[in-house]
């Protein structure tokens, strides 16, 4: 007894030390969206017209079970059934009382919210297409100005806090924290739409109200209407792997002037990145910025030394493919060649064909080829790898 | 029906001792014994399994786990807790109390009811062995999809994933001999006088529940067999490249995922009102309103499968239709309370253990109730679906709502299956833990959920530390606390003060009119009811 009672003293202290955590939420964080609106107003609704109920009968049993006891001799009703009238006109009341909830109370904004929530048709100012890949988000803008960006994001909480056993301080946004944030306009309805290219994932920012399976090979397609500036974060939500802790979604609603000055510097950071594939690279750039984009993409699986954790992701030290010949004699790349394996992948490889770009798959093979313990010692160019990709 | 006449009967009989006893029984005791004591096992098991996730989860960063193993252990708690723990344990309080209850010798299918347990220790190694394997370098582990196998990613996954599907298919195999048997013995072997509707409510329950399983198994099969084929042999059922979709697996696994639901609550809907009578002192209020309650949720479980992937993408009549059938549900549940409510009301009522844990259980049971009504809307659901605010849902009613009502019926019909009382101090004590410590899990998981974290993560946002240190420390207690369950039950078996044949001084109805423990042969002379 003495142990639990001590438990239990542990548990209230437990309780009492919340209070200093005061913007701790114990209801949908602010909505940025009118779908987050509605819903947190619908969860309140319904929150409390079954916390009514629930109380009330609550109530109700606890009355009588201080009163209807043996112990006080309470003698029990009649020791007969009910008549089937009476019994069936007083089931019929939870019954009628439920209805009402149901299909009236209930029912009639829950359907103008579906229908809200569904309608992609109408005015939307600019179209997304949101991809979920294991463990990244890639963004695209299809249309208007920003039409033709296009870029993936991935974690960026540093991989050290991430780590099993890490003991020092973690970053205030952990876990919740992206390279490359999307950039949407502030009151303009956005048509959003998903999917994925391997597994089932989900794109869900809680202040948004809305979430979508992202399913590979399909498109499927919702909205989102920030109404207030600022910086919103979320995650992945459909189980997608070992990495689905770890895709999250940040999201900078800025007013349309500053999203027409992001627009144009992203544009031109973007034509400065595929000018890059033309031009000859040195060996040595070339592992330079292998080993970040490896270190970004890769080594979820491969690791950073390269060991992998076999048998589901193979080492790449001492690996066959990376070892081996890349081009055949007729100049194209050879199948379960080491650029066909970037490229299209296999099995839970992914194909990353579009997710980096030709610089970025050129300096990723070289230095897996020249370093991880590897020395073939050859040199992928950019513009080998957009030859590759006709 | 005089003892000397059980005494003399039981003679002519040898059954074999030890092992083979167990191994060849066709008595539907013996083998009801054995459904329990595995559930009882298993139940510890997929507890052991969360607790290493809880205890992963206490605090932000990684401790423990790696994610890998961390999803294999969230899917593998489920399948442990829901097929192995709950569903055993509800038949083996059918195979018990059933022919006790309709005044039957035995089982209709004897040997069909052995052959039923004994599919399910193999399957629970199936499902398990894959851990053992990978600590010899074979595969990669068991099942890491969650218990919910969804393609793509259960196609991606390793040799867990095919050991899973075969386990559950032995487990369904298993699950739908044992509904045949149930059917042919309700249908066949009710005593003289005893109409379908004198029927004993757990009897309605698990009726309806083998009609459920029957119906809705072979469509998990099948949905699993794809997914096999989709594996190894080249087709495209759920592979879009292949002209196939993954969303089907859902709508056919949900198919069967729905009414498993009501599978697992439904015998409990059965006994509990029973529990409620006798410790209140008066028949149960509305058998009839029950009954057909209970006819009206079997059929509406096997029609709103889809609420459970409202995210995934659907046509508005659908999405409508889904969202206003789930709420219909609510309708014969409301009755359901009502008629619990209403045995209770004006009775004689005695708090001893089962009836401890049967009025913990409406109240815990009603707050997942209530928290389905409000996930059926679906933009609201939008936000609610696999945040941690469903984990909590559905543990309120998986947890509370099946589990803590077998428990209720652990209490209630022990001392006829053993023929002595448990430790009354013991079980208040183990209820208390119990209802204290899981709402202390589980609450401070409805916040998490509202605050944005979602289900099957490995690590969290800072934002989520505190409610999860709660719910971790918490988890432990509630873990524990089992402990006591499981002392009760051993020191009830061996001894104790005897129980007498009607148990409870309100207990009515066949099973207690025979002494405890009952005789080997149940009935030997068919009692007639008026």
């Amino acid at each position: 007894m003495q142990g639990f009672r001590k438990i239990g003293l542990g548990i209230l202290a437990m309780l009492a030390s919340l209070n200093a955590y005061a913007d701790y939420s114990w209801n949908f964080p602010l909505p940025a969206t009118p779908m987050a609106l509605d819903t947190l107003h619908v969860h309140n609704k319904f929150m409390t017209i079954t916390g009514i109920i629930f109380l009330v009968v609550l109530a109700i049993m606890i009355y009588s079970i201080f009163s209807h006891r043996k112990s006080k001799s309470y003698k029990p009703v009649a020791d007969k059934a009910p008549s089937t009238a009476v019994e069936i006109f007083w089931t019929l009341i939870p019954f009628a009382i439920l209805l009402l909830i149901d299909f009236v109370i209930m029912g009639i904004p829950a359907y103008h919210s579906v229908i809200m929530m569904e309608d992609t048709r109408d005015k939307a100012t600019m179209v997304i297409k949101i991809t979920g890949s294991q463990w990244r988000w890639q963004y695209e803008y299809m249309d208007g100005d920003a039409k033709g960006i296009k870029f993936v994001s991935n974690l960026s909480t540093p991989k050290a806090q991430t780590e099993k056993g890490f003991q020092g301080v973690k970053d205030a946004d952990y876990l919740l924290e992206v390279d490359n944030r999307l950039v949407l306009p502030v009151g303009e309805k956005v048509r959003v739409l998903m999917t994925a290219t391997d597994v089932l994932h989900n794109w869900w920012v809680p202040q948004f109200g809305s979430s979508r399976v992202a399913v590979p090979g399909f498109l499927r397609e919702t909205w989102v209407q920030v109404d207030r500036a600022g910086t919103y974060r979320g995650q992945c939500k459909e189980l997608c792997g070992k990495g689905h802790g770890y895709m999250p979604i940040v999201v900078d609603a800025v007013p349309m002037e500053e999203f027409k000055v992001w627009v144009a510097a992203k544009k031109e950071e973007l034509a400065k990145a595929s000018a890059g594939a033309d031009k000859e690279w040195t060996k040595e750039e070339l592992v330079t910025t292998g080993k970040g984009v490896y270190e970004k993409n890769c080594a979820v699986c491969h690791q950073v030394s390269g060991a992998g954790l076999p048998p589901a992701f193979p080492a790449l030290t001492g690996s066959k493919i990376a070892n081996g010949p890349i081009f055949g004699a007729d100049g194209k790349y050879l199948k379960d060649s080491h650029l066909d394996r970037v490229l299209n992948g296999v099995r839970v490889m992914p194909s990353w064909k579009a997710l980096l770009n030709d610089t970025e798959i050129a300096a990723v093979i070289t230095y897996e080829r020249n370093a991880l313990g590897n020395s073939v010692g050859d040199v992928l160019q950019p513009a080998q790898v957009k030859a590759a990709r006709q | 029906m005089s003892t000397t006449t059980v005494a003399h009967h039981e003679e002519h009989h040898d059954h074999p001792a030890g092992i083979m006893r167990w191994l060849t029984t066709t008595n539907h005791k013996d083998i009801g014994t054995m459904y329990l004591t595995f559930s009882l096992i298993m139940f510890f098991v997929g507890g052991s399994m969360i607790l290493a996730i809880r205890a992963e989860l206490f605090q932000p960063g990684l401790q423990l786990l790696n994610p890998e193993f961390f999803n294999q252990l969230i899917g593998v708690h489920a399948l442990v807790m829901i097929f192995a723990a709950l569903m055993p344990a509800a038949t083996g309080f059918a195979n018990w109390m059933i022919p006790l209850q309709i005044g039957a010798p035995d089982m209709a299918l004897p040997r069909l009811n052995n052959w039923g347990f004994w599919l399910l220790p193999p399957s629970a190694i199936l499902l398990t062995l894959p851990f053992t394997l990978a600590l010899f370098g074979i595969g990669d582990g068991a099942l890491a999809t969650g218990w919910t196998f969804y393609p793509p990613l259960s196609v991606q996954g390793g040799i867990g994933v095919d050991f899973a599907i075969f386990a559950v298919h032995l487990l369904g195999i298993s699950s739908v001999l044992g509904s045949i048997n149930i059917i042919v013995t309700l249908f066949n072997m009710r005593a003289p006088g005893m109409t379908l509707m004198k029927m004993p409510m757990f009897a309605w329950g698990w009726l309806i529940t083998a009609f459920l399983l029957i119906a809705t198994i072979p469509v998990l099969a099948g949905a699993v067999t794809m997914l096999l084929t989709d594996r190894h042999f080249g087709t495209h059922f759920f592979d879009a490249a292949g002209g196939g979709d993954p969303i089907m697996f859902q709508h056919l696994f949900w198919f069967f995922g729905h009414p498993e639901v009501y599978i697992l609550l439904l015998p409990v809907w059965g006994f509990i009102p029973q529990i409620l009578e006798t410790f209140s002192r008066k028949p149960m209020y509305g058998y009839k309103a029950q009954v057909y309650s209970l006819w009206a949720i079997g059929a509406l479980a096997v029609v709103v499968w889809a609420h459970h992937f409202f995210t995934a993408g659907m046509p508005v009549p659908a999405l409508l239709y889904f969202m206003y059938s789930t709420m219909a549900i609510s309708l014969p549940l409301a009755v359901l309370f009502f008629c619990w409510i209403k045995t209770m009301w004006k009775g004689s009522m005695s708090f001893e253990t089962p009836m401890l844990f049967a009025v913990g259980w409406i109240i815990l049971f009603g707050i997942g109730g209530l928290t389905g009504l409000v996930l059926a809307d679906v933009a609201a659901d939008a936000q609610y679906h696999n945040s941690y605010f469903v984990v909590a849902h559905f543990h309120y009613t998986l947890f509370a709502g099946g589990i803590m009502g077998i428990m209720a019926g652990t209490y209630y019909w022990l001392p006829k299956m053993t023929g002595h009382m448990y430790s009354e101090k013991l079980g208040k004590l183990h209820f208390w833990l119990t209802a204290i410590s899981f709402n202390l899990t589980f609450i401070p998981q409805f916040f998490l959920g509202l605050a944005g974290m979602p289900r099957r993560i490995p690590d969290y946002a800072l934002q989520f530390a505190e409610f999860n240190m709660i719910s971790s420390i918490a988890a432990f207690v509630l873990g524990f606390s089992q402990l006591l369950f499981v002392y009760n039950i051993v020191s009830c078996a061996r001894g104790g003060k005897k129980a007498t044949d009607q148990v409870w001084e309100g207990a009515k109805g066949l099973e207690w009119t025979l002494p405890s423990p009952p005789p080997y042969h149940s009935f030997t002379e068919q009692p007639t009811v008026k």
